[in-house]
């Protein structure tokens, strides 16, 4: 298994890169991390005229961390933002996520924002960014232009950028005071796709009850939506037995559309989308719990 | 969509501490860049996508897939191979040796990329548990011993290494 011939650029400036993909965009790639493309070329379910390699183009491996948000760069390895401790410190749900996308080995190489250029519904961040109502910055020769997360995803490996626009960054904001978030997922080894996951935060009010519950799926459901658990969650304890959460987890597994592949049934998804629902409720709220002090018995 | 013809690159890698210069074309993967062009046979190639970790090799110390990357896209940098990890006179790295003790191999074609991702491994986590140990594997396919005896290896390692060291 060979990719097919292609022309490679190595451009080592921004403005450079753009104006290759401005040249050759509709008919090429970016190539960031590979972890997803190089196996699609190899299989030939690529074949681009033109592969834009951007690993060289200086000034966008950076992290920042804000009062507002944590910006990353289109060159951040996973593993390089998963050891971050700042940005792990303002967003707790990043280091949560990053450590099930795939495993070690391939974390060191591919790159949070390439993960979410591809829109792949089996990957963790284009939820997690979802759920936290982040969005991306797109550069082109045209100029940068901010898409919310909501406007990004078209459909399963589509997304709305133009074919000469790069993302350069993802912006992932920072969750509201008093919130707490979960990972939870099923895979049939730790770090393959999972059958069925569930990216979850729950916000308490000043009291210590549930104010909000929201959820975005891995593996099911349409990217870049967020399902409101609110209504039946609103007012339960956050120490609450995990139970006491089904309502919620019945309500997400009405909602979440599912479908049967070779990994699982329809049915078994939809099951998973239940039991996951509450088990990643309950763990948000706990958090929640103990990072805003109100451990109530 | 029009059809590229053949492209060839000229690149520098610095594979086991020894600088090399290729031309290879621009679709060759770094797995076949080291096997076929230098002949570093050590690294194998297994599923070709990414999945069963034969062709781990490391890239300026980190581990990655080979079959992952293009050699062109890694260019300038250092990488390591399982040819690499033994000594100059061909004594055995704590993780080959821990593998020849717990039985951790049997057709071996597996072998060389668990090696290199255990060795990467142990420089961060020199002592890990048994369920770190089987974590750190879990990127890794063996078909033929089983994991028990891998496991048992990263422990081994790891036990090496601490001996080594004093």
């Amino acid at each position: 298994m060979k990719p097919a011939p292609f022309t490679y650029h190595r451009p080592t400036e921004l403005a450079e890169a753009l104006g290759v993909l401005a040249e050759v965009g509709h008919d090429g790639k970016v190539l960031a991390g590979g972890q997803s493309l190089i196996p699609m070329l190899s299989m030939r379910l690529a074949s681009p005229a033109n592969l834009v390699d951007i690993n060289a183009v200086r000034g966008l491996d950076g992290v920042t961390v804000d009062a507002d948000a944590v910006r990353v760069g289109a060159l951040v390895r996973h593993a390089g933002l998963e050891r971050h401790e700042e940005a792990a410190r303002a967003i707790p749900l990043l280091r949560q996520g990053l450590r099930l996308v795939a495993h070690g080995t391939i974390r060191n190489r591919g790159t949070t924002v390439g993960s979410i250029a591809h829109a792949d519904p089996s990957a963790e961040m284009p939820a997690v960014l979802t759920l936290l109502g982040g969005r991306v910055v797109a550069a082109s020769v045209r100029g940068e232009r901010e898409i919310a997360v909501g406007d990004l995803f078209a459909g399963p490996l589509e997304t709305t950028l133009e074919p000469d626009e790069l993302v350069v960054a993802a912006v992932f904001p920072r969750p509201p005071a008093r919130s707490g978030s979960a990972v939870v997922e099923v895979a049939r080894r730790h770090g393959d796709y999972a059958v069925c996951g569930v990216v979850a935060q729950v916000v308490l009010d000043a009291s210590g009850s549930v104010a909000s519950a929201r959820a975005t799926y891995v593996t099911a459901g349409e990217l870049g939506r967020v399902v409101d658990l609110g209504e039946p969650a609103r007012g339960l304890e956050a120490t609450a037995p995990q139970d006491v959460w089904s309502a919620a987890g019945e309500l997400a597994a009405q909602t979440v559309e599912v479908e049967g592949d070779i990994h699982a049934s329809a049915a078994y998804r939809r099951h998973l989308v239940g039991v996951l629902t509450q088990r990643a409720l309950r763990s948000a709220a706990q958090q929640a719990a103990t990072t805003s002090g109100r451990s109530a018995a | 969509m029009s059809q590229a013809q053949e492209q060839y690159v000229d690149i520098r890698l610095r594979v086991n501490g020894v600088v090399r210069d290729l031309t290879v074309p621009s679709r060759r993967l770094l797995s076949d860049a080291l096997r076929h062009d230098l002949r570093l046979t050590g690294t194998h190639v297994g599923c070709e996508h990414g999945v069963c970790g034969a062709c781990t090799v490391l890239l300026d110390g980190e581990p990655v897939r080979s079959c992952l990357l293009l050699a062109a896209s890694v260019d300038g940098r250092e990488i390591t191979t399982v040819e690499g990890l033994s000594g100059p006179d061909g004594e055995l790295h704590p993780v080959q040796q821990a593998f020849r003790d717990c039985h951790g191999l049997q057709c071996g074609f597996c072998t060389p990329g668990f090696v290199t991702t255990i060795a990467a491994y142990l420089e961060e986590n020199p002592d890990p548990t048994e369920e770190e140990a089987t974590e750190a594997i879990a990127g890794n396919l063996c078909r033929c011993t089983g994991y028990v005896g891998i496991r048992a290896a990263v422990l081994r390692a790891a036990e090496l290494r601490r001996e080594a060291g004093r």
